[in-house]
């Protein structure tokens, strides 16, 4: 078989998404954001939805999403991004709107803000990148950093008397009245991947159904952050996250 | 015809005058004193008629978003708070100022600092003219001085926002917020059609249909770059202070003395002119109605034929800073106040002009 004809478009089992532009990302190799993105770019354009969709994409690494992603995006201030999504679904209640956040900008300055478009049952996605350290700013501590792990901030190790508790932002959504569905997943493997996509789909597809507010958080790896080589940061993610921040859906009420 | 007169608050005329010319969301959290602005919406459910959003926010910070994200999307958008509130929002203004997006904020000044009163004050005028967030930017600052206005200036504040893609302002304060006066209310007319956004706002975030997608940042890593957006920022802005200076001008042709005041100030001075006037001291009123762009080239020109001028307003003196730089120090410039809450007398005006200017 030659090369033209395993490239016959009925031969074609992978590519990459349209919405995927060919800017260089400037994730660092290893991290989870860029799977993440391409999960997004192929839902958007799977359901039809690349002329409606608006992205909101808040400070932390993920504030660039707009130059990686053919579609509207709008950037937001640390933490308030579901502020800006809650506006713009209101004003524009056909359009498919999501955000994309950080733990930083999640669970801690954006908590009021999540939380509450969350309860209000805003017909929106948030994807929640919990890589449990500050990636942008250099590998501070995250509200979800774990007991012992050691940061910028928290050089000897996260210690509850100082530093409090990591926080699971994820189980408090689950308690909320105005989510509807509200999962925990990864991206570390191909499998995951597949997970990953099937949940973000269903996110998107509630949104649009007006069943309420959808939460997919995406357990995640910041290599660079944690001062480990890609492959070993999946293998620590599986041994340290995973306990403590355990993958699977903690909420559907679309059964 | 004729025109239907309706006695309320300008609290409550910034409600009606918002669903009437057509405004697609108002975002807000109560605080005293311009609580009636949200109230008012609510229970007119515009959403009924009009189609207009109308939300109570978890925060002022999060108001203030909601409109960042709803004006990004060429909507027209608004929020209202009290000074407290009003500080909250700075972070906001100061990304929908460096994104260039069209919105208005409405400020009922309350007096400060801190927590301080829910009795009126005009502190806020170094915050609204001089900044209040981060960065190069400026504000279009409006200044009602009555219920009219304050129904008046919700049509202008967002027919401004939308030529210069920026934010506008109402400044108000607690006495124009809270005061009935007789007022006439905007022609009702419907809200721009989904489509007529899109044609009007090609660069909002509606979704990519038929064009290349739009991005609403303020983000700019390149500092070759940022500085031409600044520069951009710094052209819009001398354009806008060419092009859209407000004032009124009351009994200044024979003036010997000028008061300047702004708002809720202006209408007690106008009160203490009139009775300084019947003393025989020829005092005119210069009021600024816009505080930035400042009126300053028309202060200068009265400064040539005034002996001196008295800044009356409800602080220690902030804008009075903008007078004497206008003035360039030819003639005395002074300053009256009251702060905390209290609204002075006409005639504790008239005073201060007597001991401070005419001696």
């Amino acid at each position: 078989m030659t090369k033209e004809e395993i490239m016959k478009p009925e031969n074609l089992v992978y590519q990459k998404p349209r919405l995927l532009n060919d800017n260089p990302m400037h994730y660092c190799p290893g991290c989870s954001h860029g799977v993440v993105h391409k999960l997004i770019a192929e839902v958007i354009d799977e359901m039809g939805m690349s002329e409606k969709a608006v992205g909101v994409s808040p400070v932390g690494c993920a504030v660039f999403m707009y130059n990686y992603l053919d579609i509207d995006c709008q950037e937001a201030a640390h933490g308030r991004a579901p502020a800006l999504a809650t506006a713009i679904k209101r004003l524009w209640p056909d359009r498919l709107v999501f955000t994309y956040q950080g733990d930083g900008d999640l669970a801690c300055i954006g908590t009021a803000e999540t939380i509450h478009a969350l309860n209000r049952g805003e017909n929106i996605t948030i994807i929640f990148i919990n890589n449990a350290i500050y990636g942008m700013t250099g590998g501070q501590m995250a509200p979800t950093t774990l007991l012992g792990m050691k940061t910028a901030t928290c050089p000897y190790g996260r210690i509850p008397e100082i530093h409090g508790y990591p926080l699971k932002m994820t189980e408090i959504a689950a308690t909320l009245e105005g989510t509807c569905y509200v999962t925990r997943q990864s991206v570390h493997t191909v499998a995951a991947i597949r997970k990953a996509k099937k949940a973000i789909r269903k996110a998107f597809e509630n949104s649009m159904q007006g069943k309420g507010s959808n939460l997919v958080e995406i357990v995640s790896t910041c290599n660079s952050g944690w001062k480990m080589s890609p492959e070993k940061a999946n293998k620590w993610m599986e041994e340290n996250m995973f306990p403590f921040y355990q993958l699977g859906d903690l909420k559907d009420t679309t059964l | 015809m004729a025109e239907e007169v309706v006695l309320m608050k300008g609290n409550e005329a910034i409600a009606h005058a918002a669903i009437r010319i057509g405004v697609d969301g108002y975002f807000g959290y109560p605080i005293t004193p311009q609580s009636e602005v949200l109230e008012t919406l609510a229970e007119q459910k515009p959403w009924e008629t009009t189609g207009m959003v109308v939300l109570q926010a978890e925060s002022e910070v999060a108001a203030i978003n909601m409109v960042y994200g709803g004006a990004g999307t060429g909507k027209m958008v608004m929020t209202s708070s009290s000074s407290p509130g009003v500080s909250l929002k700075q972070e906001g203004i100061s990304y929908i100022a460096g994104a260039e997006l069209p919105c208005l904020i409405v400020n009922v000044m309350r007096g400060g600092p801190g927590l301080g009163t829910i009795q009126p004050s005009q502190a806020d005028y170094f915050q609204t003219t001089k900044g209040g967030g981060h960065g190069d930017y400026r504000v279009i600052a409006l200044a009602p001085a009555s219920v009219q206005e304050m129904a008046d200036f919700v049509k202008l504040g967002f027919d401004l926002a939308f030529k210069y893609r920026n934010p506008a302002m109402i400044l108000a304060d607690g006495v124009i917020g809270q005061m009935m006066e007789k007022v006439v209310l905007p022609e009702p007319k419907p809200r721009r059609t989904d489509e007529e956004i899109i044609e009007q706002c090609p660069w909002a975030s509606t979704g990519c249909k038929g064009r290349k997608p739009n991005v609403i940042t303020s983000l700019e890593l390149d500092p070759a770059v940022m500085e031409q957006r600044n520069i951009h920022l710094q052209n819009k802005y001398a354009e806008i202070e060419a092009n859209e200076r407000r004032y009124e001008e009351i009994e200044c042709e024979d003036a010997e003395y000028m008061i300047v005041a702004f708002g809720s100030c202006a209408r007690i001075a106008q009160k203490a002119m009139e009775h300084a006037r019947e003393e025989g001291i020829k005092v005119g009123l210069f009021r600024p109605i816009t505080l930035w762009p400042f009126p300053a080239p028309e202060i200068a020109k009265r400064a040539k034929q005034v002996k001196g001028i008295l800044v009356v307003e409800l602080n220690s003196g902030q804008m009075i800073e903008d007078v004497k730089l206008a003035v360039e120090c030819n003639i005395p410039v002074h300053h009256f106040g009251r702060l905390g809450g209290i609204v002075p007398d006409p005639d504790e005006v008239v005073d201060a002009l007597k001991e401070k200017l005419i001696k």
